[in-house]
């Protein structure tokens, strides 16, 4: 009960504080989970554009993104906001693991240093974002401690979150053990990529940013 | 030859949250295996992997970081109870954190009964 008040009242005073300033809804996540295959969704159905390139090769975002005014529908609900695609957060970036996917070593370097550059802003966006949206890979462990840390983070900030169970379109896709590692808050399992789920998706969005 | 060091809550109570984090990473970058007594605050965590990330370079590849955190620790709800009371009493000094330099430790796994740490082959690196 006392969760549920301080809930709302934070949610009040968040919408306050936030007054005719849009709604910033972050994406966030491991490197490779789907989160520019997401954002590239949300904005092809909703604006008519991709946002970013997506790539096989971890790290392909890793430059903080922004699409401006993009208003979301669902019968007569609208939800506007910018979205922010972000870096994915990993503890190691090793050049030579860019170089195995054929890369010079000269340009793997570079990458695996703007790769670093991408997760240190990441990290300093979180204190700007008002809802994230976290994508996991549900083919993989949910419990990393990658995810634990972007969760927490976003939990001891108070900031809304909603979890993407990504690439349920695979075999190997696990959307309850997701469900399981982070009991307290929404998940949706989808495909980004195949457009699987995706109005339950956006159903979800409205619930957790309204 | 793979070295673990074992740090007790003591040692890092008095630190200041960067205090904390550099020694953690000094000693990952001996290319030791770090236990520390306790846990870091969820924030202190973040900040360890953005300081881990400017650190990054041609030797030093970044960590594996695991962290057990008994208040999470599935069980029945007596269980969960006797955690959540500790968790209360001692704050972050219960759990334990494992912090390894990603060249050493390829991945750390935890299960509810056992943790496993994945080396990797630095002897057939060097020979490369």
């Amino acid at each position: 009960m006392i969760s549920i008040l301080s809930k709302f009242i934070s949610r009040v005073f968040n919408s306050l504080l936030r007054g005719k300033r849009k709604l910033k809804i972050g994406i966030y996540g491991p490197p490779n989970g789907g989160k520019t295959t997401i954002a590239n969704r949300i904005c092809k159905d909703w604006l008519g554009q991709e946002m970013g390139k997506v790539s096989a090769i971890a790290h392909e975002t890793r430059e903080i993104q922004i699409k401006e005014n993009i208003t979301v529908k669902s019968g007569k609900k609208e939800l506007e906001f910018n979205l922010i695609d972000t870096p994915g957060i990993a503890t190691k970036i090793d050049y030579e693991d860019f170089m195995k996917h054929g890369m010079k070593e000269k340009e793997a370097k570079k990458r695996a240093k703007e790769a670093t550059k991408g997760v240190i802003e990441s990290i300093k966006w979180l204190d700007n974002m008002d809802v994230v949206i976290v994508i996991l890979d549900a083919t993989k462990d949910p419990y990393s401690q990658v995810n634990i840390t972007i969760i927490g983070n976003l939990a001891a900030r108070k900031i809304p979150v909603l979890i993407g169970a990504n690439k349920i379109d695979l075999k190997k896709a696990n959307i309850k053990k997701v469900k399981n590692a982070f009991p307290q808050y929404p998940v949706v399992g989808l495909s980004a990529k195949y457009g699987n789920n995706i109005d339950e998706f956006y159903e979800a969005l409205f619930d957790v940013a309204r | 030859m793979l070295t673990i060091e074992f740090i007790p809550y003591h040692e890092i109570e008095k630190l200041s949250s960067l205090g904390r984090i550099k020694r953690l990473l000094k000693t990952a970058k001996e290319n030791k295996i770090v236990l520390l007594e306790g846990r870091l605050t969820k924030e202190e965590e973040a900040e360890l992997i953005k300081t881990t990330m400017e650190e990054i370079n041609d030797e030093f590849k970044g960590i594996e970081l695991e962290v057990i955190d008994p208040s999470k620790v599935r069980g029945g709800p007596m269980i969960k109870l006797k955690n959540n009371i500790l968790d209360m009493l001692l704050g972050n000094r219960t759990g334990l954190t494992i912090v390894g330099p990603a060249s050493v430790v390829k991945a750390i796994k935890k299960d509810p009964t056992k943790i496993q740490f994945y080396t990797r082959d630095v002897k057939k690196k060097k020979k490369r």
